[in-house]
C-alpha cells in the first residue's frame, strides 16, 4: 500500500498553520457540497407562509410535513392530481427490470470476449464500448420511429428496452475490466475438467463477480432512475417517469409557487439513488476503482 | 503485444478448427444478441440519423436526398451558433474546473484526515443527485429573488450582486456552478484512489531530493496518475455532450435561448417544431464533435490494454 507522507501532516510541526488551513479548506467546500441538499431538506419541511415572507433559504421555525404529503399523492402534474407516487413506480418497473437485464448481458459480453477470444473479440469488445460514449441525441429520432412501430411508445416496455440496450456499453465495460484480471488458467482447468462456456460461468466467475455486480447494478440504476432525455422524449401522461413527473411538477406549475411541495417532490424523487448511495456507495466506489484505475 | 494467449488452440492452423468452432460457438451465441442490439440500436441508428439529416425531412420522415442543405441552414441559425458556441464554453470550464477541483479535494483528503469517510459521502451525494433536481435546486440558490443573493442582502450586504442566472451573458456559467456541484466529488473519488496507488518509493525519493510538497504533487504525483485523468477527462467531456436536462431544468435555455445547447436544440427541433432534417443535422454535428475528442482514446486506451 503506498504511503502518504508528503503532507502537511509530516510537515505539522514546522507549519501549523498546514493543517488548519487543510481543515478549512475542506471544511468550506464540504459546506458549499451540502448547502443544497441542507436548504432542500430544510424548505421542504416550512410552511409556505414562512417561506413567501423568509426566502428559501433559511431555518424552520415551524416544522411540518404537509408538503412531503402533498407532493407524494396530491400535487398537480398536468391535470392528473396524483403526486408523484404513480410515476414513481413506473419508475421503479422501469429501472429495476432494465438494469439487471442490462447488468447481466454484460457480465455475459465481458465473460465472454475475455475469456473465450474468438477472432474479431478485440474488435467487438471495441465496437460495443465505443457505444458508451455515444450523444444520445444521435439516435433520439430513430430510436422514437422504431418504438412507435413497435408499438412501444409510451409504454414501460419500450423504456425497459432502451435503457437496457444503451446500458450495455457500460456494463460490458465494467465485467470486462473486471474479468481481464481474472487469470486464463481459471477458466483453462475448469475447461480440462470438462466444464463448459455455461458452467464455468455460473459456478466460477459468477460467484467471484459481486463486486463487479454491485458497480453495475448502483451504475445502471442511477443512471436509468435519473434519465431525462430518453424520458421526456418516450413517456407522457400515465407513462411519465419519475424525473420526467417531477420537471413537470416543478416547471410548468401555475399560480403560487409551492417552494416547499417542489422541494419534497425533488427529494423524493432523488431518495431512492440516495439511499442506494448511502447503503452499497462504499462498495461502488471500490469496485469502480479498482476495475478502471489500474492504469 | 502478445496476441491470443487465452485458450486458444494451437497448431491447428490450416485445416477447419472444429475443435475451437466448438469451443467457441457458445461464446458467439451469448455476445450475439446484445452485439445485434447495439449495431442496430447504436451504429443503425446513429447512420439512419445521418441519412434523415441528407433529406428533405419534416414532421414526417421524406426521403428526398437534399444534401447538405439541412447543415446549410442548422449553422445559418443563430439558435444553433449560441447553442454550439455554449456547448465549447460549458465543455471546457466543466471539465476543467471538475477535474480541478476534484484534484483539489483529492488531495486535500489523501493527508490522512480525520473524518475522511463522512467528508467522502458529502461530496459524493450529489452524483447521485439528478440533473433535473440539481438543476431544480441551483436555479432556486441562484435566483436573485430567492436564493444566495437575498440572503446575503438580509444579511445586511444590501448591494450585494450573484445574478448570473438572469443574464444572457453569464448564464452558462450558472449552469457550470451546478454541473461542477454534482461530478466534481465522483470525480475526486476516481483520482483519491489512484493517489493512494502512486508508489510510495518514488515518492521517497523525491522527498530524499529536496522537493516540498507542491513539487512532489507537481512533478512526481500529479504525472503518476495520469491514467486515472485521462479516464475522468473522457468521462466528462462525454457526460457534457450529454447534458440536456440540466439546462432543461435550470434554465429552460433562458434567459431568451442564452443557455441552449445543441442536445436541447435538437430536441426542440425533432419534437416542438417538427423539423426532422436540421434536429438530425444538429444531431450528426453533436456525434461528430464527440468522435474527434473520444475515438483517439479510445484507440490509444485499447491498444495499450491488449498488450497483457
Amino acid at each position: 500500500m503506498a504511503t502518504d507522507t508528503i503532507t502537511g501532516h509530516a510537515r505539522a510541526p514546522k507549519f501549523p498553520w498546514v493543517p488548519v488551513l487543510l481543515y478549512l479548506t475542506l471544511g468550506v467546500l464540504a459546506f458549499i457540497f451540502i448547502m443544497p441538499l441542507a436548504v432542500m431538506v430544510l424548505t421542504s419541511v416550512r410552511p409556505l407562509e414562512e417561506i413567501r415572507t423568509a426566502g428559501i433559504i433559511g431555518i424552520p421555525q415551524h416544522v411540518t410535513f404537509d408538503a412531503w404529503g402533498t407532493a407524494w399523492n396530491e400535487a398537480c402534474i398536468a391535470s392528473v392530481c396524483e403526486g408523484l407516487q404513480p410515476y414513481f413506480r413506473n419508475s421503479l418497473a422501469i429501472a429495476v427490470p432494465a438494469t439487471l437485464l442490462s447488468t447481466i448481458l454484460g457480465a455475459v459480453n465481458g465473460y465472454a470476449l475475455t475469456k473465450f477470444r474468438f477472432r474479431g473479440a478485440d474488435t467487438l469488445m471495441v465496437l460495443i464500448i465505443l457505444g458508451c460514449f455515444l450523444p444520445l441525441q444521435a439516435v433520439l429520432i430513430p430510436a422514437a420511429q422504431t418504438l412507435s412501430s413497435l408499438g412501444l411508445a409510451n409504454s414501460v416496455f419500450g423504456l425497459i428496452l432502451i435503457y437496457a440496450v444503451y446500458g450495455l456499453p457500460f456494463t460490458t465495460l465494467f465485467f470486462r475490466n473486471y474479468y481481464v484480471a481474472v487469470p486464463d488458467e481459471i477458466v483453462r482447468a475448469a475447461t480440462m475438467d470438462g466444464a463448459g462456456f455455461w458452467r464455468i460461468f455460473t459456478q466460477i466467475m459468477l460467484p467471484i463477480s459481486w463486486p463487479i455486480f454491485m458497480v453495475s447494478v448502483v451504475f445502471q440504476f442511477t443512471g436509468i432512475w435519473n434519465e431525462f432525455l430518453f424520458g421526456v422524449s418516450f413517456s407522457t401522461g400515465a407513462s411519465q417517469t419519475v424525473t420526467v413527473a417531477l420537471n413537470n411538477l416543478v416547471n410548468t406549475t401555475f399560480g403560487v409557487k409551492q417552494y416547499n411541495v417542489d422541494m419534497a417532490a425533488s427529494l423524493i424523487a432523488a431518495l431512492p439513488v440516495l439511499i442506494l448511495y448511502l447503503f452499497v456507495g462504499r462498495f461502488f466506489v471500490r469496485g469502480l476503482t479498482a476495475g478502471s484505475v489500474k492504469g | 503485444m502478445t496476441k491470443k494467449e487465452g485458450i486458444a488452440p494451437s497448431g491447428l492452423a490450416r485445416s477447419f478448427d472444429w475443435a475451437g468452432l466448438r469451443r467457441y460457438l457458445p461464446a458467439w451465441f451469448a455476445v450475439a444478441p446484445s452485439l445485434a442490439a447495439l449495431l442496430v440500436f447504436v451504429y443503425g441508428f446513429a447512420l439512419w440519423t445521418a441519412y434523415i439529416s441528407l433529406s428533405a425531412s419534416k414532421m414526417i420522415p421524406d426521403f428526398t436526398f437534399v444534401g447538405l442543405r439541412n447543415y446549410q441552414r442548422l449553422w445559418g441559425e443563430d439558435r444553433w451558433t449560441v447553442a454550439a458556441t455554449n456547448l465549447v464554453t460549458f465543455t471546457v470550464l466543466y471539465v476543467g474546473v471538475t477535474l480541478a477541483v476534484g484534484l483539489l479535494i483529492a488531495i486535500l483528503l489523501d493527508q490522512k484526515v480525520r473524518l475522511e469517510t463522512p467528508l467522502r459521502t458529502i461530496f459524493l451525494y450529489p452524483a447521485a443527485v439528478s440533473l433535473v433536481v440539481t438543476g431544480i435546486s441551483w436555479k432556486w440558490l441562484l435566483n436573485p429573488g430567492t436564493g444566495i443573493e437575498a440572503f446575503v442582502r438580509s444579511l445586511g450586504w444590501d448591494n450585494f450582486v450573484f445574478d448570473w442566472i438572469i443574464q444572457q451573458h453569464t448564464v452558462i456559467f450558472a449552469v457550470v456552478i451546478a454541473a461542477v456541484w454534482q461530478q466534481a466529488g465522483f470525480v475526486a473519488v476516481l483520482l483519491l484512489a489512484a493517489l493512494r496507488g502512486v508508489d510510495g518509493e518514488m515518492v521517497k525519493a523525491a522527498r530524499l531530493d529536496g522537493a516540498g510538497p507542491v513539487r512532489t504533487y507537481w512533478s512526481v504525483i500529479i504525472p503518476a496518475i495520469r491514467p486515472a485523468f485521462i479516464s475522468a477527462f473522457v468521462l466528462l467531456v462525454a457526460f457534457a455532450l450529454k447534458t440536456f436536462d440540466l439546462v432543461v431544468a435550470m434554465t429552460a435555455q433562458g434567459p431568451g435561448y442564452a443557455s441552449a445547447l445543441p442536445s436541447t436544440f435538437v430536441y426542440d427541433m425533432a419534437f416542438q417544431r417538427n423539423q426532422l432534417g436540421i434536429a438530425s443535422a444538429g444531431a450528426v454535428s453533436i456525434l461528430l464533435f464527440a468522435a474527434v475528442i473520444v475515438l483517439p482514446y479510445v484507440i490509444w486506451e485499447f491498444r495499450k490494454t491488449d498488450g497483457h
